[in-house]
């Protein structure tokens, strides 16, 4: 058959509805987190979709169960896995357009963030309706650092989450606290954490995240917060998004400034993430083939990366990012005067071949 | 070569519009009358000449409808299985107990009606019968002869006699989602859609494999032409036909490729009695298409939505098609 050139029209973001994901290992806090979304007086209606066999009680008009059934895909790549109910709910779901404004979906306490993340990416249908917003996990402050010991899904979800609450802080001290925290970060420095009790966190904290949004992508900067602040973190200017061209200038300085407030540094024993930079231009067609060899290689160790680039010869910021072997990039912006042109890649994972990664990068540069 | 088909013969000024009232995901024809069944509550019945009437018939999303000339059978998100006639009138054939969703229905001989709710099929002839699916459901069809139900899954399809009790259903198996399920006219052939831009296909005597493959996108609309030599196919810029003409298939052969445009194929319908196939594409259009030299004739012109249903009047002499933003139209070809 010939190849086909298939050229689509650009797709107004705005007309697709956006999917929260809300994970969490068993009684961290999902569905008290869930409830408080639905009851919350915003005017907003959500569809939600919830694990058949998982806990009950969803006061909601549009609640559907869904199977979490995890396929593999045809494509030779044993990480490329998709949530095929999802695919066959939100075609479901989006012939009600119109009656609500976002999905949130709920998984089980045991289930890979990953799969479903995949299918709005790997699934025409579903991309081209509907968006993926945030990964939202839910982690249990008393329990976790056990969980992280002997549940490699509870892992999972903390280095795939884009925001975590650490919820029911009040069953432990400020010591166990930092702890836990210390231990998220270990995992994942990248996303945000809001420490909670009865998993009470603004809304915008967790919705309307664009989280897997090119144009949101802004800097790659860990997110630190400090100990016992509760909405610190929230209140950066760059989150609530527009305006990116001062945004960056400002965040560098706001986030420095802050640091880590006596964070014990914690490394996990398998999960990890490598944060890599250059200020030198790299060189697109070494870079392009080196990214896709080893997300192809070592995409069922790789969750997630994101990456901001600076080509040579090049004007405008490059960003991407992926799930496992699944790439997303384009072109973002002209880079700003005033803004240092370096390129930042960021990979967290499983048992990452740190030394192999950090001299491909190099060798990208022109 | 113009999508607008400038000097195409054209048929669209035979066009009767219909006002639909809303996207529409199903196109019937019960007898003489058109059945527009739309994505949330509703089907549009209407004669070529008549006045359209609305009839609502689920509470929510309609998510699957089939028809066998007589009545039209739509599954729903409300969990319930209807049954409207040429008259408008409709009955609850079932409805689930779980209030599940209704995702696939099918009509068989003798008036059976097959439909699914996540992994279980339910056969409805004299007695109901039910099968557990080892993963959501993902297409039913009828075999033609003797009563037997296909029933496509993950990592492949079963076919179940559900009168034969006691009997082991046959598993044929296919790694990957098999999404729809379509048997061949003479009963030889399976083919199932994947989520994957293809095929897959099944010779039943021999349980042999056919993969087609080359689609830009997932099929998700294909019907048997010439009574069963080719089988057209939704999701290429092109009309695809695989040849089923011989005892093998497609295996081996290249599939005839008519009906070039810039924009896909999103639904297909095979004329019931000559070798045309009407072709709804991404930007409006439709073409009727004939297979033997790939001649074009106008049936609508591109628009402002994607062609999401099309339909046949059994003797061929009157097109109904629809678009994702509810314009509709019965095109008279008499």
């Amino acid at each position: 058959m010939a190849s086909e050139a298939q050229e689509k029209a650009p797709e107004k973001v705005q007309d697709k509805v956006p999917v929260t994901v809300l994970t969490g290992y068993l009684g961290a806090g999902k569905t008290t987190l869930l409830n408080r979304i639905l009851s919350e007086p915003h005017g907003k209606k959500y569809a939600v979709i919830v694990n058949e066999f998982g806990e009950i009680g969803i006061d909601n008009d549009l609640v559907v169960g869904a199977d979490e059934e995890v396929f593999e895909m045809n494509n030779g790549c044993i990480c490329c896995t998709v949530r095929g109910d999802l695919v066959r709910i939100l075609d479901g779901l989006m012939r009600r357009k119109g009656k609500f404004d976002a999905i949130i979906v709920e998984t089980t306490g045991l289930a890979d963030p990953a799969p479903v993340a995949q299918t709005f990416f790997i699934d025409e249908n579903v991309g081209r309706r509907t968006k993926l917003d945030a990964v939202v996990t839910v982690a249990d402050a008393k329990w976790l650092t056990e969980r992280l010991k002997d549940a490699p899904e509870a892992k999972n979800q903390i280095a795939f989450a884009d925001v975590i609450l650490i919820n029911k802080t009040d069953l432990v001290s400020s010591k166990e606290l930092d702890e836990v925290e210390a231990r998220i970060r270990g995992i994942n420095p990248y996303a945000k954490v809001h420490k909670t009790q009865r998993s009470q966190v603004p809304l915008d904290a967790v919705l309307g995240r664009n989280a897997f949004d090119l144009d949101r992508i802004l800097d790659l900067e860990p997110d630190f917060l400090e100990t016992g602040d509760h909405d610190h973190d929230h209140e950066h200017g760059h989150e609530h998004g527009h305006g990116q061209h001062h945004d960056h200038g400002h965040e560098h300085g706001h986030k420095h400034a802050h640091s880590h407030g006596g964070l014990k540094h914690y490394h996990d024993e398998d999960m990890q993430s490598i944060a890599l930079k250059t200020d030198k231009p790299l060189d697109p067609d070494k870079f392009f083939p080196w990214v896709q060899d080893l997300v192809q290689k070592e995409g069922p160790s790789i969750l997630r990366c994101k990456g901001i680039l600076s080509f040579k010869n090049d004007d405008e910021r490059f960003v991407f990012q992926g799930v496992h072997m699944i790439l997303d990039g384009d072109h973002q912006r002209p880079w700003n005067k005033d803004e240092k042109r370096e390129s930042r890649i960021v990979f967290i994972g499983r048992n990452l071949p740190g030394k192999k990664i950090t001299e491909g990068f190099e060798s990208c540069v022109a | 070569m113009s999508d607008t088909r400038a000097d195409t013969v054209s048929v669209v000024e035979r066009t009767r519009p219909v006002a639909a009232g809303g996207p529409v995901v199903g196109l019937h024809f019960l007898g003489g009358t058109a059945a527009f069944v739309l994505g949330e509550e509703a089907v549009i019945l209407t004669t070529p000449k008549g006045e359209p009437r609305r009839v609502t018939v689920h509470a929510g999303a309609i998510l699957a409808s089939a028809t066998d000339g007589e009545i039209l059978v739509t599954g729903g998100d409300d969990g319930k299985l209807v049954a409207t006639d040429v008259s408008g009138a409709f009955e609850i054939r079932a409805t689930d107990p779980k209030h599940r969703w209704i995702d696939h229905v099918a009509l068989g001989p003798d008036g059976a009606v097959a439909w699914s709710a996540g992994k279980t099929a339910f056969v409805q002839g004299k007695e109901r019968r039910e099968f557990e699916a080892p993963s959501t459901v993902g297409g039913l069809a009828f075999l033609p002869k003797g009563f037997r139900l296909a029933i496509a899954h993950y990592n492949g399809a079963t076919l179940w006699f559900p009168n034969a009790a006691g009997a082991t259903p046959e598993r044929l198996e296919w790694k990957g989602s098999h999404l729809g399920a379509i048997v061949s006219p003479d009963g030889r052939f399976l083919v199932t859609t994947m989520q994957e831009p293809m095929l897959h296909g099944w010779r039943l005597v021999d349980r042999q494999h056919m993969r087609m493959s080359g689609y830009a996108a997932r099929v998700a609309s294909l019907g048997w032409a010439a009574g069963g030599d080719w089988l057209a196919t939704s999701g290429a810029t092109q009309l695809i036909l695989w040849p089923f003409g011989s005892k093998d298939g497609p295996m081996g052969k290249q599939p005839r490729l008519l009906a070039p445009s810039e924009h896909r194929i999103e639904v297909v319908a095979c004329h019931p009695k000559q070798a045309i196939v009407a072709a709804g594409y991404g930007d409006g259009m439709v073409l009727l298409v004939r297979i033997e030299d790939g001649a074009e004739i106008l049936a609508k012109r591109p628009g402002d939505a994607p062609v999401t249903a099309l339909a046949w009047r059994a003797d061929g002499l009157f097109l109904a098609w629809a678009t994702d933003n509810g314009e509709a139209g019965v095109v008279d070809l008499t």
